[in-house]
């Protein structure tokens, strides 16, 4: 493949310590020559792989910054390509002014995921590592990108391995035992074949349903904060903000709109939409966010409900005690400060997790996380297991389990070895496909699909 | 003085079962065709096992069979007894084998050569060919020259042939009849990339030196089932083989004299067969194995001649005694011809087409063990596919391939031509992907029209393949419109084969669908079942209980279709896409395969490699 030679900024874009402008391609070295002065005067082009050296760039005569050149020959370097990385002072202005040099001397801005997609396709990495790269990329929390950097170093690669190797010996074992029927090869039993799939079952079944916390961990859950007018409910979520995001008053009403937010509470992401109260409403304006707040409410990760323990449940609470019900939901007790004239047991029998706060005191914030973490699972949730971490994976998972289960029914309902044997390979080039071990035009353009972010 | 002796369309080089399918396929699509063969008595040889067919094997015999190909038919009139290997593992693994009796094989197939219009069978040792204008000049031993459009070489392991009996070894050809001493050499010279493989057979004993008494008896099937579609009358199984076991002394024997081996001597440079090995390889590599199993064959009807399947030996004579003579039933047993291992040259398959036609060598065809196969059968349906596309060439037709998804015939081609054999290429089950739908049963359903179309099958076999086609569907119409009551007589046959009564009426599909239940065990309650093909209701029996698994599978080879039709140019340098690895541009050089399917199967060539293609051949069909 004819690549030219792409350069991009590669650290976050910000205020930081050191910027790093990254060049990989053929050209990478002679590039970075042309603004890169050395003080030692050692030219890139005649250093070796694995060096750094230090000195100026500048365009035109004019310095830009101090930098330490770092050079990688290919194929050692991230991308297979040769590689120089300038990393210079940090700041925006700075590292988009270097990049701007490099650009005007040759290279081209790198594509979003453009490094990656290269190391991929020069072999230095497999599908997995790929996107587990984007997953560190666009990771959200602490937890999230711990996840994807287990994926990165092969936990996941790991565990799908391990049953994808005794389904291939099983399949091995069932071709050979069908093509020397003369010699005393031992017996496949139906037993031994359903306990290979019991197992292959199990540890499918446990990487999916990791998928689910690995989802909360990584994409954030979708948490809609309700209650009636006035209940406190955008006090709650400044208070998970952290900054003032909804305009705060007494007057019911006030939150006319669905106020997004991504806040973290322990290990997990939730993003947060403070909705208007729930009540019928003349008011044209109010009655849109009201019927929105609604539909928002159906579709939730996790319902926060308020509730104000100075008053007495109304119409307004009951009903949204009935949608609690539906979605996996908290009680949120506000007001802990003022007398109670709640009737906080019959919202225990309804509500699982009940959490008292006082908005207004800061009380209360670690019992909110702690059932937050409970309800996302997230409890138990170890990332360095190795996860699934996004829908390719989860797909050719969930088919390489639906295989293994057909596979069992086929043998307890007494078909022969041969049908079976279709299932379990069916399963097993599943497998194959989400470790990159098997290429199929699908999954390079779903692959690609996904590398929408920059690095 | 060399002479000139005539022309052909195209020249077969050697006359075992590569050779005869090659020829007679060559023929009957009107091309005039010459057979080269070293010994006249020599024509369809079975220098191995006295048997055709099992695992695979017997699949690719079926297929060869619905192309219009001759093995089976013969298979059949030489008959002495008939199995069906695997019942009870399924359909997809049923594999017919017969014991066959040799010598009457071997003429009766050079009867039907000699009768072949646009056919002549000649004794003579090609010593060379020669690339010349249109064509190539084949020289013999006695200075004959044939200007020939097409050749075929199907030169098995006469080619530098060289037996090895433990020290003593000697260029010989197998069972004792010269070898192709010169041919090798030519060949060389024209530039084909030639290597050395073995192989091996076990020795023959009289049958009146064996005692069978204690020995488990293997009988035939009864009713035997032919291999040809278009056998009628089978006959009789006529004879029984036996099964015995070798034991610890025969093991410390081998162990005793293992350096006597010339393999494990380092006397044998080719690679042997490891799915066919010599009983010596078995222990070596098996330690732990207390005994193996071995199988006493007659070889035919007017011998006494023991074939010992699983004995193959390169042990020196007195050596293979010592250890047969351990055996139960073989303590006093008497060698008629000793094991021997045989070395022979043959080509690296990379360098064929899938019409196994060389790339670089246009009208130049190879086939079986020249091309790295092992097996009788093997060699026979590559001897088909180089034939029909020989003829296709002379005929200014379009050549014939045969896809991997349609036929083992065509997987057994991909596999040599893509992947290349490193030891002799046995074919096996586990080879297909598409086993449920590459079945022995089926065989004509999936080839026979095309056989029809290169021109190998009749009209008139057609039609009755038609007739035959009209029947299934009417028979698998009438078993979704029968109902059967729930009546005391079908709850008992329900409940003999463990499976659940029934308390309505239930169409007679339903229940066949049940593993339990098939025609058999429904033939008293299927009052309007009619006369038909037992093959019929075989296939529908299949179809009817596989249906889900075989819809299954051909998802999974529409996956792999598109693949297969992704294209790649033909002659492109690799090394211009940069991004492959240096191993996989290499070998994508050597082989250029036609799409990105095969370029998929290619050892050496990584999945990451098949995304750079695939993205680079989207990018170049982007510019075009």
């Amino acid at each position: 493949m004819n690549y030219d030679t792409v350069a991009a900024i590669s650290t976050a874009q910000g205020e930081g310590g050191i910027g790093v402008i990254r060049i990989s391609g053929d050209n990478a070295l002679q590039i970075a020559d042309k603004i890169f002065n050395s003080v030692s005067g050692k030219k890139i082009t005649e250093m070796k792989g694995y060096t750094a050296s230090f000195g100026k760039i500048s365009e035109n005569g004019e310095d830009i910054d101090e930098a330490v050149a770092l050079v990688f020959k290919a194929p050692h370097s991230y991308t297979g390509e040769d590689v120089v990385e300038l990393s210079c002072h940090g700041g925006l202005y700075i590292t988009k002014r270097v990049l701007r040099a490099v650009l005007n001397a040759g290279a081209a801005p790198a594509q979003a995921g453009e490094f990656t997609k290269r190391a991929f396709l020069n072999g230095k990495i497999d599908l997995t590592e790929a996107e587990a790269v984007i997953d560190i990329i666009s990771a959200k929390s602490r937890g999230a990108a711990r996840a994807a950097l287990c994926v990165k170093e092969g936990a996941l690669r790991k565990k799908i391995d391990g049953v994808k190797n005794d389904l291939l010996s099983q399949a091995a074992h069932l071709s050979a035992w069908a093509d020397y029927p003369e010699e005393d090869i031992a017996e496949v039993t139906v037993d031994s074949v359903i306990e290979t799939c019991d197992n292959a079952i199990k540890c499918l079944q446990s990487l999916l349903d990791s998928y689910d916390c690995g989802q909360a961990v990584k994409k954030g859950i979708d948490t809609v904060i309700a209650g009636r007018p006035n209940v406190g409910k955008s006090t709650l979520m400044n208070l998970l903000s952290g900054y003032e995001k909804s305009i705060v008053t007494d007057i019911p009403g006030t939150t006319r709109d669905i106020v997004e937010d991504t806040v973290t509470v322990g290990d997990v992401v939730l993003n947060l939409s403070d909705t208007a109260g729930l009540r019928d409403t003349e008011d044209t304006v109010e009655k849109i966010g009201v019927d929105r707040a609604r539909k928002r409410l159906e579709q939730c990760g996790l319902l926060l409900a308020v509730f104000d323990n100075s008053r007495e449940l109304d119409e307004d609470d009951y009903a949204l005690i009935e949608s609690a019900k539906l979605v996996p939901s908290i009680a949120v007790i506000n007001k802990t400060d003022l007398d109670n004239k709640l009737d906080i047991d019959y919202i225990s029998k309804n509500i699982k997790y009940i959490v008292y706060i006082s908005a207004i005191n800061g009380d209360g914030r670690d019992e909110l996380t702690k059932a937050v973490e409970k309800i996302a699972g997230t409890q138990s949730f170890n990332p360095s297991e190795g996860v699934l971490s996004n829908e390719r994976q989860r797909i050719a998972v969930k088919n390489a389990l639906n295989s293994v289960v057909e596979a069992k029914d086929a043998l307890e309902f007494g078909m022969t070895f041969d049908a079976v044997t279709v299932s379990i390979e069916d399963a097993i080039s599943q497998l194959l496909e989400l470790t990159g071990e098997r290429t199929s035009d699908e999954v390079v353009d779903r692959v690609f699909h996904n590398f929408c972010v920059g690095k | 003085m060399n002479y000139f002796a005539g022309e052909y369309d195209v020249a077969v080089v050697g006359a075992g079962h590569a050779g005869i399918e090659a020829a007679l396929a060559a023929a009957r699509l009107g091309c005039k065709t010459a057979m080269f063969t070293i010994n006249m008595d020599a024509v369809g040889n079975c220098p191995c096992n006295p048997s055709i067919g099992g695992t695979a094997k017997g699949h690719l015999v079926r297929e060869i069979d619905a192309l219009g190909g001759e093995m089976g038919k013969t298979a059949d009139e030489c008959f002495l007894q008939s199995r069906m290997l695997n019942r009870g593992k399924g359909p997809a693994v049923h594999s017919l084998r017969a014991q066959i009796d040799r010598r009457k094989y071997s003429s009766v197939m050079k009867h039907k050569i000699e009768l072949q219009k646009n056919l002549d069978l000649r004794q003579a040792e090609i010593t060379d060919i020669e690339k010349v204008d249109g064509g190539y000049n084949l020289t013999t031993r006695m200075l004959a020259v044939f200007k020939c459009k097409t050749v075929i070489i199907a030169t098995g392991t006469y080619l530098g042939g060289r037996i090895f009996v433990g020290e003593v070894s000697y260029e010989s050809g197998p069972d004792g009849i010269f070898p192709a001493a010169f041919l090798g050499a030519s060949l060389k010279k024209l530039g084909l990339p030639l290597r050395r493989f073995k192989t091996g057979t076990p020795a023959r004993v009289l049958k009146s030196s064996i005692d069978f008494s204690e020995l488990e008896v293997q009988k035939g099937d009864e009713p035997p089932q032919p291999f040809s579609y278009e056998t009628e009358n089978l006959g009789e199984n006529k004879v029984e083989c036996h099964i015995s076991w070798t034991n610890d002394e025969t093991k410390q024997i081998i162990l005793e004299n293992i350096h006597r081996s010339p393999l494990y001597a380092g006397k044998i440079e080719g690679v042997g067969p490891r799915y066919c090995p010599s009983f010596e390889d078995k222990i070596m590599r098996f330690k732990d194995k207390p005994r193996h199993q071995l199988f006493i064959e007659p070889c035919g009807l007017d011998t006494e001649e023991m074939y010992l399947q699983g004995m193959s030996s390169s042990l020196p004579e007195e050596v293979q005694l010592k250890f047969y003579h351990t055996i139960k039933g073989l303590e006093h047993c008497l060698i008629m011809r000793p094991a021997y291992a045989i070395e022979y040259d043959c080509v690296d398959p990379l360098a064929m087409n899938p019409t196994l036609e060389f790339k670089d060598f246009e009208g130049l065809f190879g086939a079986g063990q020249f091309n790295g196969s092992s097996g009788y059968e093997e060699a026979a349906a590559q001897g088909l596919v180089a034939g029909i596309n020989a003829a296709m060439k002379v005929l200014g037709r379009e050549p014939v391939i045969f896809d991997r998804s349609e036929s083992y015939i065509g997987t057994l081609v991909d596999d040599l031509v893509t992947k290349g054999a490193n030891e002799p290429y046995r074919m096996m089950t586990s080879r297909s992907e598409y086993r449920l739908v590459l079945r022995q049963d089926n065989a004509d359903e999936r080839l026979t029209p095309l056989g029809h179309k290169i021109g190998l099958i009749s009209d008139e076999r057609y039609a009755k393949y038609l007739k035959k086609q009209e029947l299934k569907k009417e028979e698998l119409k009438r078993l979704k419109s029968t109902v059967i009551s729930p009546t005391d007589e079908v709850n008992k046959i329900l409940v003999s084969r463990e499976t659940s009564e029934i308390t309505s009426g239930v169409r007679l599909i339903d229940l066949m669908k049940r593993p339990q239940l098939g025609y058999d065990a429904l033939k008293s309650v299927d009052t309007t079942r009619p006369d038909l093909d037992p093959n019929i209701f075989e296939q529908v029996e299949i179809e009817i209980k596989y249906e889900g698994y075989i819809q299954k599978q051909l998802k999974q080879v529409e996956q792999m279709k598109k693949l297969e039709v992704k294209q790649l140019p033909k002659d492109f340098d690799y090394n211009e896409i940069e991004g492959l690895r240096l191993e996989a541009r290499e070998k994508l050089n050597k082989i250029k395969p036609l799409n990105i399917g095969q370029a998929s199967r290619i050892s050496g060539v990584s999945p990451a490699d098949i995304s750079v293609l695939l993205i680079w051949l989207a990018q170049n069909n982007r510019r075009q």
